[in-house]
């Protein structure tokens, strides 16, 4: 490697000023000439029968060019929404998806009809004219309700509900047994709406003269759309071409195709017009995958002196009506179950449940975070049952010797747990805050003192975990380094920057790489005609462990090629010259030197050596050996407000270990965002259902509680660095650890707070409603209630 | 997100505004800050068929003090009874209310004359003017607060009545508003005012019923003597909430009690 300057530089984020400025380019702010606008008619039930779709009225509507249902749209479209393996290879059922109902709706807001008109005015306008004739059907919205033989069905006529039921490991009574407290606990993961602040959007235009498809999306995966929609439409990839411009964040909501992804190109082939649609908020709300909606009926042993015995897990997952295209990833809950710590057995079992939902998929974590928060809160319990502190129970257990292979057979690559926990305590001033909790505690003042010491998996990943996973397709990443003539260099990724940053730390890391100076080095993502053959997208904190390592594989080509060319040029053997900061010389002559731009140039004469091509142009394809671990620990601190039973967040400590950083500003960014999306989930957001009609409850921003950064404190972060002996830049990945450390944190605060009152745990958000409840509750029974009364 | 079509009317005078929504009778909405009315159009919850425009009218944003009555124009935006020095000078409380309403875009636009015609029970302004006795000036006619708010987003004003000003008498003694929200820009859950007057306290409650409600008899329980703590606890009598996703009705009757006491120790 070249000298190392740029790798580790603390430098601003490049896009930010096109961004910031409105210079930014999303799917609604493309157009091409005839564009017609579309709108979806969905279903307002959770659960009915079409009878019939009236189009009388709407047909007759200024500006309205055609409407399309079912029958129309079966003729261009074939297949159904792909399902992959994820961790659950074998399914009970996958409910066939296409991408319009026709004679039944399984979910509030499923698409029964679309409206294309000149204006988006015109087509909301008729979509409200066209009448449909639904027999209303009993909604499955409990989860273990559905699981009885008795249930209605989500979809009339199934055998039963259930999407899956897998026992990863079973549980050993025996070993339990060795325990000397059990402790049993039901967790729940209430859904989660990503809310992206792009909503999700396409433009699609289909050229009947060639016929090509092009379409502009706002997807985190554009390789994978093309891949699915040349299947479904019956062109070959090569007449596809997908275009995801500035995404406005995707929290993976944006990984999985939609049926708009179908039927907006669909409408675009069967109307002969370009077509446009853009989600609102409240589709956005309604048929955007939600996140979690999960129940975790849990048992952990401890012996009495803190160490950890077993952990029993049942995951109950709420599928929703269809089963998402990844939406088995996050039985990973199950696999991270342990944690940071050494368990002598680990059961596990993961039971997918449908319901009358909108399906689940992936959103940021996507299953860890709901790992550590189990985890975690069952490490709070066993602690509190046998009197230890949290930190010591946690510093006893802790995995120290790496690579460590868990349980479920995964290869916990490196990690320095106890380091990470002494710089948070530290940093948090343990000790002093455990003094003014009691001294506050005498004044009638609850502050609590939460913590998390998180693992996770990222990564996605090598081939032999992830080719049986997608159903073929290994998660490798494919990055093409051109160098021009005059030295500049583009770099073409097969991931997708949508917040993470990648146009300024992949150049970081070519520009180390070849030499050359970062501002000569361009990246470019998200258009499948660009670069090389298939993208593998971002998610999963994938991208620089991942593609980060293709672009650097790829350098490394270009590197190899100039070094012959320049051993040709300095007529010396190739093995005597050096590269060094971007300049080659032979060995002993460090005066006579030439740049690599200059080795550009000599690519494009004449004078090459025997058999060599012209230029300095590579692609590489990257397979990483592992996925990798990230970790660290998080502290939150709350005060609750027992009148009110008001959690007031005062400070949030988080020391966080991703191996090498290759750009500490955009590392502290990402965990600072992430910690924002997990204090969301503990303290505010809610996909909140009415039980028995399916209606949702928060379809506008008014009722799904997005807080701001009004609402937390300054994040107080550090980190440690135990590089990843994984890849050779030693990284591991960011962009979910903030998520998957804080709700677990924040709750831990709540329950430390709230113990006076007998109080072990409470179910998120925790809301002043609920904390208030139970702080009633508790004070009806609790026996020391007088200390806690005050 | 996509409003139906509606027509639009600028007026520049209160008599041009007053006949044009003579002309579209019930079909026809004032459009002040339009923080509340944009909304419900885009969900399309509302569909008025025409909107008559009403922020070219001169004169209606002044905020003056008259004698002993503070006049706040019916187009005076949030940021500037919030900024206001007349309102800071004579009803503190107004201007401190003023600074808690939604965020900065919403406090530019939104406006007195919008918040108290719309008659949403968890408006802050209608709790103030009901329980300082405020009026509420009208093209037509001048109505006591107490008459005005009569059900949830119900008020007597006639279909071709427009809101001109809203009169609050004086009061710069001690007083505290409490807004008990999630968010910085939320609505409130529950909020409860208490402000100093003529010797005696008023007292109101924001969010607890259909309308904004005077807490008479927590009033009445300080007059005559109780303590702060004791009298607090009357200020969930009568009150019958719904219950929302944010608070239980047994809640928010909870709130309502603890925030007045608190309201009045605050009060400075």
């Amino acid at each position: 490697m070249a000298i190392t300057t740029m790798i580790g530089a603390k430098i601003h984020r490049r896009e930010d000023p096109r961004l910031v400025s409105g210079e930014g380019h999303y799917v609604d702010d493309f157009t091409r000439p005839h564009t017609l606008h579309l709108a979806v008619v969905r279903s307002p039930h959770a659960h009915a029968r079409v009878r019939s779709i009236d189009i009388t009225q709407a047909s007759k509507a200024a500006g309205v060019v055609a409407i399309y249902t079912h029958k129309d749209f079966a003729k261009v479209l074939s297949g159904t929404i792909p399902v992959t393996p994820s961790f659950v290879a074998e399914k009970n059922q996958i409910p066939p998806h296409f991408p319009i109902a026709d004679k039944e709706v399984v979910y509030q807001g499923e698409p029964v009809a679309v409206v294309l008109a000149e204006s988006k005015y015109g087509a909301a306008d008729a979509a409200s004219l066209i009448d449909v004739d639904y027999e209303q059907l009993p909604a499955v919205m409990d989860l273990e309700k559905a699981l009885d033989a008795k249930s209605p069905k989500v979809h009339s006529g199934a055998a039963d509900n259930l999407g899956w039921d897998l026992t990863y490991i079973p549980d050993d009574v025996a070993v339990m047994k060795e325990a000397d407290v059990v402790i049993k606990q039901r967790i729940l993961q209430q859904r989660l709406a990503p809310t992206p602040m792009e909503p999700r959007g396409v433009l699609a235009e289909y050229s009947r003269g060639d016929g090509t498809l092009t379409v502009w999306m706002s997807s985190q995966n554009p390789h994978f759309v093309r891949l699915f929609l040349a299947g479904a439409m019956g062109l070959p990839e090569t007449r596809v071409r997908v275009i995801s411009p500035d995404v406005g964040g995707g929290f993976g909501s944006k990984i999985s195709p939609y049926s708009e992804d179908w039927l907006v190109p669909a409408a675009a082939k069967l109307s002969g017009r370009p077509v446009k649609w853009i989600e609102t908020r409240t589709e956005s709300l309604q048929t955007t995958t939600h996140g979690r909606g999960m129940i975790f009926d849990l048992e952990a042993g401890v012996k009495k002196d803190g160490t950890l015995v077993a952990l029993k897990v049942i995951q109950y997952m709420d599928i929703g009506a269809y089963m998402g295209t990844f939406s088995a990833f996050q039985a990973n809950s199950c696999l991270l179950s342990g944690g940071a710590y050494n368990w002598k057995h680990i059961g596990a079992r993961t039971v997918g449940v449908l319901t009358n939902r909108v399906p689940t998929d992936p959103y940021r974590g996507a299953g860890r975070p709901e790992a550590t928060h189990l985890c975690e809160r069952m490490i709070d319990l066993l602690a509190d049952a046998i009197k230890m502190d949290p930190a010591a129970i946690r510093r006893k257990n802790f995995i120290t010797d790496f690579p460590h292979t868990s349980h479920f057979g995964l290869i916990y690559d490196s990690g320095a747990y106890e380091k990470a926990l002494e710089k948070a305590l530290q940093m948090a001033g343990y000790e002093k805050l455990r003094k003014e909790q009691e001294e506050g505690r005498k004044k009638g003042r609850y502050l609590g003192i939460g913590l998390s010491s998180w693992i996770e998996i990222c990564g996605f990943g090598p081939s032999a975990g992830t080719a049986p996973a997608t159903g073929g397709i290994a998660l490798v990443e494919a990055a093409q380094v051109r160098v021009f003539p005059t030295g500049s260099v583009a770099v073409y990724v097969g991931t997708h920057s949508h917040g993470q940053g990648h146009d300024t730390t992949f150049p970081q890391i070519v520009a180390d790489t070849l030499g050359v100076p970062y501002d000569m080095v361009e990246l470019h993502h998200g258009d499948t005609a660009e670069g090389p053959a298939f993208g593998y997208g971002t998610y999963g904190s994938r991208s620089l462990a991942v593609g980060g390592m293709a672009v650097h594989k790829a350098s490394k080509k270009v590197v190899d090629k100039a070094r012959k060319l320049a051993a040709h040029i300095f007529e010396a053997a190739e093995e005597d010259v050096v590269f060094e900061q971007g300049q080659f010389y032979v060995k002993g002559s460090p005066d006579k030197r030439k740049a690599l731009g200059e080795i550009a140039f000599a690519s494009f004469g004449m004078n090459l050596p025997e058999g060599m091509e012209q230029s300095l142009e590579a692609v590489a394809y990257y397979d990483p050996s592992n996925f990798v671990f990230p970790f660290g620990t998080h502290i939150a601190i709350v005060e609750v407000d027992p009148e009110t039973g008001n959690a007031d967040l005062k400070r949030y400590v988080a020391v966080d270990d991703c191996g090498n950083i290759i750009n500490p500003m955009i590392v502290d960014g990402q965990v600072q965002g992430g910690i924002a999306q997990g204090i969301a989930q503990a303290l505010y957001e809610e996909v909140a259902y009415d039980d028995e009609s399916g209606q949702m409850k928060t379809a506008t921003l008014t009722d799904y509680l997005v807080p701001t950064a009004n609402e937390f404190p300054m994040f107080e972060l550090d980190h440690t660095i135990t590089p990843s002996p994984t890849n050779e830049l030693g990284v591991k990945g960011i962009g979910e650890a903030g998520t998957i450390a804080a709700s677990a944190a924040v709750i831990n605060a709540i329950v430390d707070a709230l113990s006076p009152f007998g109080i072990k745990h409470i179910d998120m958000p925790a809301s002043p409603d609920r904390i208030w409840k139970q702080i009633q509750t508790a004070r009806g029974t609790s026996h020391d209630g007088k200390e806690a009364r005050r | 997100m996509i409003p139906a079509a509606f027509e639009y009317s600028h007026a520049t005078s209160v008599e041009e505004a007053s006949k044009l929504l003579d002309k579209y009778g019930e079909d026809a909405k004032v459009l002040a800050g339009g923080h509340s009315l944009i909304p419900l159009m885009r969900l399309r919850l509302a569909q008025p068929k025409a909107l008559v425009d009403i922020n070219g009218i001169k004169g209606l944003e002044n905020i003056e003090v008259k004698g002993s009555k503070l006049h706040v124009g019916a187009l005076a935006r949030h940021v500037d009874i919030n900024n206001s020095h007349v309102v800071k000078d004579n009803l503190p409380i107004l201007a401190e209310v003023a600074g808690e309403v939604g965020d900065n875009q919403v406090r530019n636009m939104g406006t007195m004359g919008g918040v108290v015609a719309h008659a949403d029970a968890a408006g802050d302004y209608p709790t103030i003017a009901l329980m300082l006795d405020a009026e509420v000036v009208t093209n037509k006619r001048t109505i006591q607060a107490k008459d005005f708010f009569k059900d949830l987003f119900t008020t007597p004003l006639a279909v071709n009545e427009i809101v001109t000003e809203v009169v609050f008498p004086v009061a710069n003694g001690p007083h505290k508003y409490i807004k008990f929200r999630r968010r910085l820009f939320d609505w409130a859950i529950v909020g409860a005012a208490a402000q100093k007057m003529n010797g005696g306290w008023r007292i109101g409650l924001t969010n607890v019923g259909p309308t904004p409600v005077r807490a008479k008899a927590v009033e009445d329980a300080l007059h005559s003597g109780a303590k702060v703590e004791e009298a607090a606890q009357h200020a969930s009598d009568g009150l019958d909430p719904s219950g929302d996703l944010r608070a239980s009705p047994e809640y928010k009757k909870h709130l309502a009690r603890v925030l007045t006491r608190r309201a009045i120790e605050q009060a400075g």
